[in-house]
């Protein structure tokens, strides 16, 4: 039997708002529209910003999110709409996007794919510019962004956006225990490297 | 397993948890452009009410936010924190809505129009039932469930009240534990406290007879019983004065249920006879 652990890491509060958000969406879309793009801002703005890593692009992917669930939760119907899972609804566009930016730009000869681990090398980010992105950012940031796609956006969610495991197999489309599992494999790649780095320094 | 980082050592954990950002500025109105959603603002009023400066904001439809102007929430923190609740800006006006100041004076409520879109049918039901609450009296949590038709939904009463986005004016305070303790309130139960103690209610007077099981006050000439606070239970001299431990005793004593502050269990009780 797998692990079948759920961890809700929303307080009741946030649940409580949460039903109520698509209940007010269910019959008044445009007045319960603002709340959601408020309350949700952070989550998607913050997994647009680690998916793509790329700063410029993530509020457009953001953005892009919030315009393409309008345009959705218009044609559905409202007992559709009170079923939806918000949080994970909205990651699970902002995902969908992203991919297709990814397939789109590698069609494009003109612009430079990403290679397949998902690292920053891209030559034509100038120097000036990559050092003024990673100002600030700290050592868990670089590591993560170095992960290979597979393990760095399970990651992502359950620790930098705190999505539940629930939320997560929702994302990915995989059963809860699987999720957690390719959560788990993420952090201990990270753990793992982490551990490589600081073995001189410590 | 940890991180160095220049201000001490923090947890693998903790620094993906940092990652956490926020979107820029005009994120969610340039988002609100492209949908064609017009959002119109809100206006707030900075007023004296019964303990110090309140925000009180408000549109066109009624008003729909209070909080407390005091050393823990300055005007930025207010506004931030209504577009958080409705996702709409605020912006600071001079004009209150008509007939705002009378209302702190007198901690009448009622003769206000509200804008209580956003909370549930449930929420709503329950926010109306305590704006019938007198100044100066109060009822327990389980009246609004009653009234309102969901007696078993007396917790749920409980957080609707919490989350009540326009306190003070929607007299939530009035509204206390049925064993005579005060209950929690948003603004901190000394706060509720102090407001109960402005609008004279004797609450050591409801605490004790709480203490004694007394639930219920009547009158022996009227025949009517009461909640002690109630203004008809007030008027009844010691003499004349029966305690009541349930509504089943009270009926079964020959009285019948105050008709102004309705002991709503009481009412159903009687009418099943």
């Amino acid at each position: 039997m797998m692990g079948y652990g759920v961890h809700l890491d929303v307080t009741s509060t946030e649940i409580g708002s949460m039903e109520q958000l698509t209940d007010q969406a269910a019959k008044d879309l445009d007045s319960a529209f603002p709340r959601i793009v408020v309350l949700y801002g952070p989550t998607i703005f913050t997994t647009a910003l680690r998916v793509s890593q790329q700063s410029a692009d993530a509020e457009d992917l953001a953005a892009e999110t919030f315009v393409r669930a309008y345009a959705a939760l218009r044609t559905y119907s409202p007992k559709r709409i009170r079923e939806l899972k918000l949080r994970a609804w909205l990651v699970t566009i902002t995902l969908n996007l992203w991919r297709n930016q990814l397939r789109d730009a590698s069609r494009v000869p003109t612009l430079v794919q990403l290679d397949s681990t998902g690292s920053r090398a891209d030559p034509t980010t100038l120097p000036e510019q990559r050092a003024l992105d990673h100002a600030g950012w700290g050592e868990a940031e670089r590591l993560l962004d170095n992960l290979a796609d597979f393990e760095r956006i399970p990651v992502v969610l359950r620790h930098v956006v705190g999505l539940s495991y629930r939320e997560i197999a929702m994302v990915l489309d995989c059963p809860v225990g699987t999720a957690k599992s390719h959560v788990n494999r993420g952090m201990a790649t990270l753990r793992k490297q982490l551990g490589t780095k600081e073995e001189g320094s410590l | 397993m940890s991180i160095k980082e220049p201000d001490g050592e923090v947890t693998l954990l903790g620094a993906l948890t940092q990652l956490r950002v926020v979107p820029p500025p005009n994120f969610t109105e340039s988002i609100l452009a492209r949908v064609g959603i017009t959002v119109e603002s809100d206006q707030y009023v900075l007023v004296d009410g019964p303990t110090g400066t309140l925000f009180v904001a408000f549109n066109s439809k009624g008003i729909n936010h209070l909080s407390l102007a005091d050393a823990a929430q300055d005007r930025g923190q207010f506004v931030e924190k209504h577009r958080e609740r409705f996702g709409r800006p605020v912006i600071l006006t001079t004009s209150a809505p008509a007939g705002l100041v009378p209302a702190l004076r007198h901690g009448n409520g009622k003769t206000l129009t509200y804008d209580l879109g956003g909370l549930s049918d449930f929420e709503r039901d329950v926010l109306k039932k305590a704006l019938e609450i007198p100044k100066g009296e109060i009822r327990p949590y389980g009246w609004i469930a009653r009234e309102i038709g969901r007696p078993k939904a007396v917790r749920a009463v409980g957080s609707a009240l919490g989350r009540n986005p326009i306190p003070i004016l929607i007299p939530c305070h009035r509204v206390v534990r049925s064993d005579g303790q005060i209950g929690n309130y948003a603004f901190g139960s000394e706060m509720k406290r102090t407001l109960l103690d402005r609008e004279q209610v004797d609450l050591v007077g409801v605490k004790r007879l709480a203490t004694l099981g007394v639930r219920f006050i009547a009158s022996d000439t009227t025949r009517v019983f009461c909640y002690p606070t109630c203004s008809n239970a007030r008027r009844i001299t010691e003499d004349h004065s029966v305690s009541l431990r349930s509504a089943a005793e009270a009926v079964n004593a020959g009285f019948r249920p105050c008709k102004k502050c309705r002991p709503a269990e009481a009412l159903s009780l009687f009418q099943g006879l």
